[in-house]
């Protein structure tokens, strides 16, 4: 598959911006979405609009369908055991706050323990911080190398028997590095520790297959991974899940209601608490078949060139710090987060932005990176499968400009 | 004769017109920027900071003579360029002067909209610590 037919299919690509041709390369941030992902929002807010579930109309048997059916592909999608493992949310962070709120009530007692790993994105500590101060519970953090990596030697010495939760992004959305999941869930429940892995980025760059991996939890949003805003996916094991109470009360998380008390619905229904996105969440299906799609090896040969290129010259620059660049086998993805030697980072973006190249500048959401590197913020260029070495090209050579003028 | 303020910013919106592309007008504001006056590393303190800019502002001021001197630094040169322009109008200008003034010549350079959301509010605040000092210092 070649990268020109695959433009085809995300019509933001094509834009312009200041009368020069757009270079999104703020991928990590929201993705583009495909013709099909629109289409199928404006289908069923055109044809299919309806409240799932409960009604006996047509129309909502027919939405209900699209909603479950989705169900059905993420599961396939995340290799889950059971569809009863997915929970719909409107994103990552909803997603990590679910699982913080509900894992804390059933399993975090006073003195209890939850690992967090250093390089995170806020969404994937606040979370958890919130919640260790409810339970009294200890936040502790497992501090990455300088490459940016998660040592598993240092892994082993943090766990302790206090510990109840490790929570760790699949691919950082800094540093770009490629979290070992399997060896880290091996070491963790030799521990009797569960792992909670943030896919907001490794679903995009990485196959995930919570099976295989051994995760206990594995959260996504579907904006980043081509589907629309306000979605998102939590996986749960089941019998975690199974052993959680609801986040919230409402709609029909319920079995029965009396003013006496409640019952909640089965899994993953006790979950989704009332009406979801449902317009948007069946936009998910043809996002993760073009994700999919997109995991050809000709493309991924291309896309590979493409990152290479964009490394080599960030590397050569000696003016330019690149972090996350992993000394051991650890996989970077194409997201490339660097400061220039004197230049602040929100006037490279400024000067690339005027010269149609869109990228993300500042503390990217994760300040604890940022202080562990010793920077107030960082440029960070992030790629999708859709970019091209002529916008790789493009940006380093504006990238060259925007140094030399604000040296 | 001193030139008045009207003068001033009339020049200030001239200056830029010279320039067609805004690559060209951030050019001309990081040169701004890089002539901007050594600020002094001690007064770089969080009391001076301007709140609400994504990278950081300095604004420290006097008033001598009836008029309001202002002295700035930022971290970040584009922003240092703006600031620069900035108190290169307003600085000796009396607290009523500048608290009468609309500030509406921002709007004609087009600055605002050329900015990223995050900047156009560290505009914004800018002025607004501007508006506030003269404010604070008209004579009642």
């Amino acid at each position: 598959m070649l990268v020109e037919e695959i433009r085809k299919s995300f019509p933001g690509l094509a834009g312009t911006v200041y009368s020069r041709p757009l270079v999104y390369f703020d991928n990590a941030a929201t993705a583009m979405r495909p013709i099909r992902v629109i289409s199928k929002l404006e289908d069923l807010s055109y044809n299919h609009n309806a409240n799932i579930h409960r009604a006996v109309h047509r129309l909502s048997a027919e939405a209900t369908e699209e909603y479950e059916n989705t169900r059905d592909s993420v599961q396939k999608y995340l290799n889950a055991r059971s569809r009863e493992e997915i929970v719909f949310t409107s994103g990552t962070t909803a997603a990590v706050n679910l699982a913080a709120f509900c894992f804390g009530e059933s399993f975090i007692r006073h003195g209890d323990e939850i690992l967090v790993s250093e390089a995170e994105h806020h969404s994937n500590l606040v979370p958890w911080q919130m919640m260790c101060e409810r339970k009294g519970a200890v936040l502790k953090k497992l501090p990455i190398e300088d490459d940016g990596t998660v040592s598993l030697d240092v892994l082993v010495r943090m766990l302790t028997p206090a510990t109840k939760l490790f929570c760790v992004a699949h691919i950082t959305n800094t540093l770009g590095i490629e979290n070992p999941l399997k060896d880290i869930v091996n070491i963790c429940h030799s521990k009797n520790c569960p792992v909670f892995a943030d896919g907001a980025q490794g679903i995009v760059h990485s196959r995930t297959d919570v099976q295989e991996t051994g995760v206990d939890f594995y959260s996504f949003s579907g904006h980043k991974v081509y589907a629309a805003t306000g979605t998102g996916v939590l996986y749960g094991r089941k019998e975690l899940l199974e052993k959680m109470p609801p986040y919230m009360g409402g709609g029909e998380m319920v079995g029965t209601v009396k003013f006496t008390g409640t019952t909640y619905a089965p899994l993953p229904g006790k979950f989704e608490a009332g009406t979801q996105n449902i317009n948007a969440i069946p936009t998910l299906v043809p996002a993760l078949e073009m994700a999919e799609a997109m995991r050809d090896t000709e493309l991924e040969k291309y896309c590979e060139g493409v990152s290479e290129y964009i490394f080599d010259a960030l590397t050569s620059n000696p003016r330019i710090r690149l972090f996350g660049v992993p000394r051991g086998a650890q996989k970077k993805a194409p997201i490339f987060s660097f400061v220039v030697d004197g230049v602040h980072h929100e006037d490279i973006a400024l000067i690339l932005d005027k010269m149609g190249i869109a990228v993300r500048s500042g503390q990217m959401c994760a300040e604890p990176v940022m202080d562990r590197f010793g920077v107030t913020g960082m440029v960070r260029a992030s790629l999708a499968p859709y970019n091209t070495m002529e916008e790789a090209e493009s940006f380093i050579r504006a990238l060259e400009r925007a140094i030399k003028m604000l040296s | 004769m001193e030139t008045s303020l009207e003068e001033v910013k009339k020049q200030v919106v001239e200056d830029f017109s010279l320039y067609d592309e805004w690559l060209d007008k951030y050019e001309y504001l990081i040169e701004l920027g890089k002539a901007l006056e050594n600020y002094p590393e001690e007064k770089k303190t969080d009391d001076r900071l301007i709140k609400g800019c994504q990278s950081r502002v300095w604004l420290d001021y006097w008033v001598k003579d009836g008029r309001i001197w202002f002295s700035a630094d930022s971290d970040a040169i584009i922003t240092k360029g703006i600031i620069s322009m900035l108190i290169s109008v307003y600085s000796g200008r009396t607290p009523e002067e500048i608290a009468g003034d609309d500030f509406g010549f921002v709007e004609e350079i087009g600055l605002k909209e050329n900015l990223s959301p995050t900047r156009a509010n560290g505009l914004a605040s800018m002025i607004d610590k501007i508006k506030a000092v003269a404010a604070e210092n008209v004579q009642s």
